[in-house]
């Protein structure tokens, strides 16, 4: 066990300095100048080439690098050009709020996605399954940014009932936090809640044609606890690993949810920084993601190896 | 009836929630186009982060509805007989937000922060400035290399913005994250692309004018939402409101529309000499850009793509303003006119073009009226949206024939001209380079009499707008909506909001 956590733990480091490398030398492709961009209205020749020295622009990309990841290193992720804050304490501003909305909208995923494939594959063509069809199409078709504005038509303007957009924080109030939250964790969690359905459908109706349901059903056993507990505890496997990829994408921040609702989370965070080549928090925000990435994979292949004995070699 | 109670009860939920998220009294919630910048006047450089300073950080001298030049900290200010002194008398007894005093000295420390501070964006507006002396406790006065007339103008900006020495020494260039000026609110917290809020500051040296408790700014970029916002109360004021949405402000009897004309404007740079691009008839000669003038129809391109409500311009400044040259009048549509003057350059056949545009939906509109009308002339515009960022710098690089480009505008016209019209100025992406209009523009500067500044103006008129570099298309509305709550709100054509006098019914 100690062999292979090391061996995985040493995989990491050259991971992690790839992806360093490929955050950084892809967003020197983008056209623009920082400088320029920043100046904005403001572009006097003099001011502009004090900004350049000042966040290194002149410099070669490799040298650029080089104090990136020497910051990074020690602790510095940076500092954002157009805001003259921190890189880390934007990214733990705005982690609580994307964890937030991540966790309502995964719920509310697993909440609608499993109850309703597990009724379609147990009603196979009949209304309920056409239904559950229906809505799963309709989840996986609408543009989030579309529902978004329907929701906030109907639920804030035409019946005011929740704010049509912001974000409050738990900690201040939790009522209005989860009243400028619930719309746009519905709208995500809607999408994926489409995609959980359809894969629990087809790993239940696999299931229940398996020789362990036939021999359950032969015990004589009800077809409720035949389902529930024989059935469905087998067909769970792919369903929670696609929850758990989905939850991941979450946690980068989902972009035209949170520009549509006013949601302060990374997704805003990094768009704005992209729009404004403020590559620092552009670099950090990646980094912070793909190092999560890491860090679950890595935990994943922990607590398979720990489930599954065979896997330790 | 068991569904109803359900949905009853959902509702019930609901609406407990929101009650959650209601405001307190006196609160004014203003939703912003984009999320503010750095909040150092200093450092600031984006139009929306200066609605926000209106708030929080006074200035020596505004601006009024006729662009007159009114004190604010300052009391007032002589100018000496050959230009190059500036005095100013300051307000007594104004304080900063934390307590200290406005002084001369504080006067000259912003002002010098502002001249030397690394990455200052204030050092060209006050470039001019050679030092700051203090007369006495209230006075200050402005030595001058040369004379310069939009001086004052700068100044109701945020180059004369004043800052707490003291928390401004104390934060470096991080006082943008916690700003202590001496304006009628104080900065209380910032959550990033979330809010910025500000509270009533008690000894505001003109507090009896201060009816708002406190003031949440809060970014939204969507046109849309942050309509439904104000629509469904969740907030009480928002600005730049879409052009196409005016007619729903309007039919709302719960809402009001504020409008002024902008100090900006959008117009047409054609490059006539940066780099190769600039090689074609329209860069070459003056009479196929006049032709391309004629070919458009200003009053149709605003009915179409602003419901008539912009005003269509073909200067530097709006028709409504009192360097506007009626000398030189919008000119009309005359196609036959445009046609002539192209087989007079000696074209044959359509002349393709690379128009570059910035993406949005209100200029890609713009853009195709413009590529209709011309085509009718024989112009064959290839529109070319682009990522504004990437627009920017390909517009300095001369990378586009044609580019769509405004201008959000200064209440001294040489912020709107100057920069854009004279030989290697920073903006002059067409690399126009004419030295009757550069004299005729030192002149404007130098002298601070309006008629004799108009006279210098009518020069860079008649020179510039026959070389057709920047063809002006139109100057929009500042469109501000507001709930019927709000009263004594009063519209600037900076578009600024400026709460002081407002009252929340």
């Amino acid at each position: 066990m100690l062999a292979f956590l090391t061996q995985r733990l040493l995989q990491v480091i050259p991971t992690l300095i790839l992806v360093s490398m490929l955050i950084f030398g892809l967003q020197q492709l983008l056209p623009g100048d920082p400088a320029l961009i920043m100046a904005g209205e403001e572009r006097d020749p003099a001011v502009l080439e004090e900004i350049r020295q000042q966040y290194r622009l002149n410099e070669p990309i490799p040298v650029q690098y080089f104090y990136w990841v020497k910051g990074v290193l020690s602790g510095n992720l940076g500092e954002s050009m157009r805001l003259k804050s921190s890189v880390a304490s934007l990214v733990a501003e705005k982690l609580p709020v994307t964890l937030q909305l991540a966790a309502m909208a995964i719920v509310i995923a697993l909440g609608i996605g499993i109850p309703a494939g597990i009724v379609s594959a147990v009603k196979k063509d009949t209304a309920w399954d056409y239904g559950a069809n229906i809505f799963a199409l309709w989840g996986i078709s609408t543009p989030n940014f579309w529902l978004g504005i329907l929701m906030i038509f109907l639920f804030s303007v035409t019946l005011a009932w929740l704010p049509a957009s912001g974000y409050v924080r738990l900690g201040e109030d939790w009522r209005a936090s989860l009243a400028t939250t619930i719309m746009p964790a519905f709208v995500l969690g809607n999408a994926i809640a489409a995609i959980l359905m359809r894969h629990t459908r087809s790993a239940m109706l696999q299931a229940m044609g398996a020789d362990y349901v036939r021999t359950a059903r032969a015990k004589g056993l009800v077809e409720r606890r035949v389902v529930l507990k024989h059935a469905l505890r087998n067909a769970m496997t792919p369903v929670i690993t696609l929850g758990a990829l989905e939850f991941g994408t979450l946690l980068s921040g989902a972009v035209l949810t949170e520009q549509i609702f006013t949601i302060p989370g990374f997704g805003k965070l990094i768009v704005d920084a992209v729009f404004n080549r403020d590559y620092a928090v552009v670099q950090g925000v990646v980094l912070v993601t793909a190092s999560t990435y890491i860090a679950l994979n890595l935990l994943a292949d922990v607590a398979y190896v720990l489930v599954n004995p065979r896997l330790r070699g | 009836m068991k569904n109803g109670l359900k949905r009853l009860a959902l509702a019930f939920a609901l609406s407990t929630l929101a009650a959650g998220g209601a405001a307190a009294q006196s609160h004014l919630r203003i939703g912003l186009a984009e999320d503010p910048d750095v909040l150092d006047p200093t450092l600031a450089r984006t139009y929306v982060g200066r609605i926000v300073f209106a708030s929080i950080c006074d200035k020596l001298f505004d601006i009024d509805e006729k662009l007159n030049i009114v004190p604010q900290l300052a009391l007032g200010h002589e100018t000496s007989a050959d230009g190059k002194e500036v005095t100013i008398k300051l307000r007594p007894g104004v304080k900063f937000h934390d307590g200290e005093a406005f002084t001369a000295e504080a006067a000259k420390y912003s002002l010098e922060r502002h001249l030397t501070m690394k990455g200052s964006f204030r050092k060209p507006e006050l470039g001019s400035v050679d030092k700051v002396e203090i007369v006495d406790p209230t006075t200050i006065k402005l030595v001058l290399k040369e004379p310069f007339s939009p001086l004052l103008a700068q100044l109701t900006d945020r180059a004369g913005m004043m800052v707490s020495p003291k928390a401004a020494e104390a934060a470096g260039d991080k006082f943008g994250l916690k700003p202590v000026c001496a304006g009628p609110f104080k900065f209380v917290e910032r959550v990033q692309q979330d809010r910025i809020v500000v509270e009533k500051f008690a000894d505001y040296w003109n507090k009896d004018q201060v009816f708002i408790d406190k003031v949440t700014f809060l970014p939204i970029v969507d046109g849309t939402v942050r309509l439904a916002n104000l629509r469904s109360g969740g907030l009480d004021m928002i600005e730049r409101v879409l052009a196409t949405d005016i007619k729903t402000v309007r039919d709302n009897p719960k809402l009001k529309l504020t409008k002024a004309v902008s100090l900006g404007y959008m117009g047409l740079t054609m490059n006539l000499a940066n780099g190769p691009k600039a090689n074609n008839p329209l860069g070459k000669d003056a009479r196929v850009r006049r032709a391309f003038e004629l070919s458009i129809d200003r009053d149709a391109l605003n009915q179409v793509v602003f419901n008539g409500e912009f005003v269509p311009g073909n200067q530097w400044v709006n028709p409504t303003n009192s360097y506007y040259q009626q000398a030189f009048p919008v000119p009309k549509r005359d196609v036959a006119k445009a046609k002539a003057l192209l087989k007079e350059a000696g074209v044959t056949g359509p002349i393709a073009l690379d128009f570059m545009v910035p993406n949005g939906p209100e200029t890609r509109a713009v853009a195709e009226v413009v590529q209709s009308m011309a085509a009718e002339a024989g112009f064959d515009l290839k529109i070319r949206v682009t990522e504004f960022a990437t627009s920017l710098k390909q517009g300095e690089d001369g990378d586009f024939q044609v580019y769509l480009i405004g201008w959000s505008g200064r209440s001294d016209p040489d912020g709107n001209s100057f920069v854009f019209q004279t030989c290697g100025a920073p903006q002059n992406n067409g690399k126009y380079c004419d030295k009757e209009v550069d004299a005729a523009h030192a002149e404007a500067r130098a002298k601070s009499d309006p008629a004799v500044r108009k006279k210098a103006y009518e020069t860079v008129a008649r020179k510039f707008l026959a070389d057709g570099q920047i063809i002006y298309l139109y100057h929009p509305q500042v469109l501000v909506a507001l709930s019927d709550k709000v009263d004594g709100y009063r519209q600037m054509p900076d578009g600024l909001v400026r709460v002081v006098g407002v009252k929340l019914k």
